[in-house]
């Protein structure tokens, strides 16, 4: 798939596909040596209105599909020839800013519905609340429109060195299952990227930071140094860590443990205040209605980074326009003040919790699976404390590191913490994300942990990613650490039926912790008879934690967190040349690609024939 | 002008002869004119050009300076986007008698921060002067009187000494966006009519 001896890319392209932005970065390669690298930032033309086309840094990760009535020939005119759609649609800050005032036709958050396991991904189910005259279009598709979108703006800037012939890199959150990262790679393709990489999120922001310090990275980290990355966006937050080795003289960071996937960021913030503020007015006899409040949430997200941002203010104004052309006197003026903003943001998302707190879980209610998975309990340091516990004995294993934590460590002790997110331009969060840790590391005895300063917060994923390919090439520092999961498949143990329950099941690894990208395993022993033509279901299992499972294990008993059950497996045999019905045996190979996804296959007892097991997209109901 | 000084001499005649040698082998259009050197010499009376050229030869008596005309469709464009993110249309077509200070002022803030939004997203603007306002600034011969106006006391030459009293604004750059063919850049602000 991805080609890295790509003689003819003259740059190296990292696309970050935001949740709510996607940015395109690159690296000059002729002008590039070693450590330093010339790199850029893709002016992207997207439409900003009807007719105008503007060049900004970042492309909004919306897709508007307008009624008929709504554009007259022209207004969707780009730089470039578009691709005949069947029905018109606009992407970028146009979409972003009609989807505010007429909902219904957006689509938001692809992202997020690209790994919610509860719906069909490939089915067309966005805007999932569009009434029936709008032809809805898949979250597959909406990634494709946007990565569509930068490679013809690349295309429009540089008619000399043609997208498809250069090394690029899109980026992904670390928490993204086998089946999302593939639906990635299949909206990349479908958007005509022919060499393409998958990189976590967290790994781009901290290659954005040894790429930013030139070198001098190498003195702010040590062997032995466990870097935490925080990285909060507007709609998503992910956690990962990061080890530092040293092997043959040269400082090697493995990634060791990543977070689950928390939907939860600087967006609810926004929102928050302004349903703070809101009531405030409502207790004045003040109603705001679906547009105001939108205008509202817009204040509030000014107020709230001026207040966090200058400690001298007690105090900021918001002003909601009026919608109509009375500006004077219909304009509704309330304001935010600092304490509001600490007691909300700090003590609702950021709250000095102990180590040992866990995110407060409640069962939901009957239908809420339609929409999408939001993250329960607001509060991120809560997430963070689970996330180290869940992940304390993450180093145990790694060379030069037995021995460094202590043993009655409840939880894995970083030593350095890089932030990544607009969210963290206040000095404020920041702040208060450390002294929580440190806070954590003191009750523990141990050192406290320092933050990796000079960050770029908002395109560093970007930047990172571009950096990434260049990487790739042979220059400059790579993050080892392969897959950051071990994965099983369920099998029914042979006992007798008890009536009234389940037979139990085993869980057999199929792909152990850590598998490098290219690298491929046998399934020794097990093999499986597969019904030609009709298709075989497996239940499929993740681990962040059993580091230590090899391929061919079967598990009798695991703990309660330490297996999550992903969506279903499926192997279907073609029928050619064979009769239907007919049994084949097969042997399981585990394999990650160059590009970074996982494959299982099915591949016969002579090795001839393979297949590929499918990862099912099409939504499985949630227990 | 006597006509053999503008003859070169044999030293000069050198240098000339090798370059003619390498730019008629490299260069063809010089070969081509070269060529034309070998032909029978045409008395210079009367310098027909071959193709109608565009560029008078006479010497271009004093015209009068030819103003631009603003195109009406970037100072459209600007007011679009002020009235977008500033509602400043909105603001400066309603009567400030009928209304509080209060009212006005909480109207203000959404147009100075949308003004200074448009300002900064659009344009680049710096000052013309570095220098402090207030502070005594000597202006050489020869300065750009586009960029300080003089004002007070103007007599005598330069350099002039004076105090800065306007650092002034320069924008460096412009980024309006750009508009297709079919945009009608008179409407400034699309009426809205909610379903």
């Amino acid at each position: 798939m991805s080609d890295i001896n790509n003689t003819r890319a003259r740059y190296a392209i990292g696309i970050d596909l935001g949740t709510t932005h996607s940015a395109l970065s690159y690296v000059n390669l002729s002008e590039s040596d070693g450590e330093k690298s010339s790199h850029g930032v893709l002016k992207v033309p997207q439409l900003s209105a009807p007719g105008t086309v503007e060049e900004l840094s970042l492309l909004p990760s919306f897709v508007y599909l307008p009624h008929a009535d709504e554009v007259a020939a022209g207004d969707l005119a780009l730089p470039w020839v578009t691709q005949e759609a069947d029905a018109p649609f606009v992407v970028g800050e146009m979409a972003r800013s009609r989807g505010a005032t007429t909902p219904i036709r957006l689509v938001s958050s692809a992202k997020s519905w690209l790994c919610h396991p509860g719906v069909d991904r490939r089915a067309a189910i966005l805007p999932s609340d569009a009434p029936a005259e709008v032809a809805r279009i898949s979250p597959i598709t909406a990634a494709t429109r946007y990565l569509t979108h930068l490679r013809q703006a690349w295309d429009n800037a540089h008619p000399q060195a043609p997208f498809a012939e250069q090394e690029i890199t899109v980026t992904i959150p670390a928490s993204f299952d086998p089946a999302a990262r593939e639906l990635t790679m299949e909206a990349a393709q479908a958007a005509g990227y022919t060499s393409l990489t998958l990189l976590e999120e967290p790994q781009a922001a901290l290659y954005s930071w040894i790429q930013t310090s030139e070198g001098r990275w190498r003195k702010e980290v040590k062997p032995g140094d466990i870097i935490l990355v925080v990285d909060v966006g507007g709609g998503t937050s992910d956690f990962s860590l990061i080890a530092v080795l040293e092997r043959d003289g040269v400082l090697e960071p493995h990634r060791v443990a990543v977070g689950e996937h928390i939907l939860l960021g600087g967006d609810n913030m926004d929102l928050a205040l302004a349903h703070l503020v809101a009531r405030k007015l409502a207790a004045n006899g003040t109603q705001l209605d679906a547009w105001q409040m939108r205008a509202l949430t817009y204040g509030c997200r000014s107020a709230k980074e001026s207040l966090l941002a200058d400690s001298g203010l007690d105090t900021a104004p918001i002003v909601v326009p009026s919608r109509g052309s009375k500006l004077i006197g219909g304009s509704i003026r309330t304001e935010l003040t600092r304490s509001e903003v600490s007691t909300f943001i700090l003590d609702g998302f950021f709250p000095q919790v102990e180590a040992s707190s866990r995110p407060a879980v409640r069962t939901r209610a009957g239908l809420t699976q339609l929409g999408l998975p939001y993250a329960q309990d607001a509060a991120i340091t809560r997430h963070l404390a689970a996330f180290l516990g869940r992940q304390v004995a993450a180093t145990n294993e790694l060379e030069g590191f037995a021995g460094r934590q202590s043993q009655d460590a409840t939880f894995l002790h970083p030593t350095a913490v890089l932030f990544n997110g607009g969210v963290f331009k206040s000095d404020l969060l920041v702040q208060r994300i450390m002294a929580t840790v440190n806070d954590w590391l003191y009750m523990e005895g141990a050192e406290p942990a320092r933050m990796l300063a000079g960050a770029d917060l908002d395109l560093a994923v970007a930047r990172g990613a571009a950096y990434y390919s260049y990487v790739r090439r042979g220059h400059g520092v790579r993050i080892r650490g392969g897959t950051a999961s071990s994965f099983y498949v369920a099998i029914e143990s042979a006992m007798p039926a008890i009536p009234g329950m389940e037979p139990p099941i085993q869980a057999l690894c199929v792909a152990p912790f850590g598998m490098e990208e290219g690298s491929e395993l046998e399934l020794p022993g097990q093999q499986f008879g597969l019904v030609v033509g009709e298709p075989v279901h497996f239940r499929f299992f993740a681990s962040s934690t059993r580091r230590n499972d090899q391929i061919g294990d079967l598990l009798d008993f695991w703990g309660p967190d330490e297996l999550q059950e992903l969506s279903e497996i499926q192997a279907t045999l073609s029928a050619e040349g064979r009769q239907a019905g007919d049994v084949v045996q097969v042997r399981l190979h585990a394999r990650v690609t160059e590009a970074g996804t996982l494959e299982l296959l099915a591949v016969s007892l002579d090795g001839a024939e393979r297949w590929k097991v499918e990862f099912d997209v099409r939504g499985t109901p949630q227990q | 002008m006597n006509p053999s000084s503008s003859h070169p001499s044999f030293w000069r005649r050198v240098p000339l002869a090798f370059g003619a040698f390498f730019s008629t082998l490299s260069d063809a259009a010089y070969a081509a004119r070269v060529e034309k050197l070998s032909l029978p010499e045409v008395a210079p009376v009367a310098p027909v050009a071959p193709a109608p050229a565009p560029a008078p030869v006479h010497v271009p008596a004093p015209a009068p300076v030819i103003l631009k005309e603003a195109t009406p469709d970037a100072a459209l464009q600007l007011l679009a986007l002020l009235q977008r993110e500033a509602r400043l249309i909105d603001f400066t077509q309603e009567n400030l008698g009928s209304h509080a200070d209060a009212d006005i002022g909480a109207a203000a803030r959404v147009v100075h921060e949308g003004c200074a939004k448009v300002m900064r997203e659009y344009f680049t603007i710096e000052a013309v002067r570095q220098e402090a306002e207030g502070s005594r600034i000597v202006l050489n011969e020869g300065f750009d009187s586009a960029q300080v106006r003089l004002t007070g006391n103007v007599v005598g030459s330069a350099p002039f000494k004076g105090t800065l009293s306007h650092r002034g604004w320069r924008a460096s750059s412009v980024r309006l966006p750009k508009l297709s063919e079919q945009h009608d850049a008179a409407i400034l602000a699309p009426a809205e009519v909610e379903l």
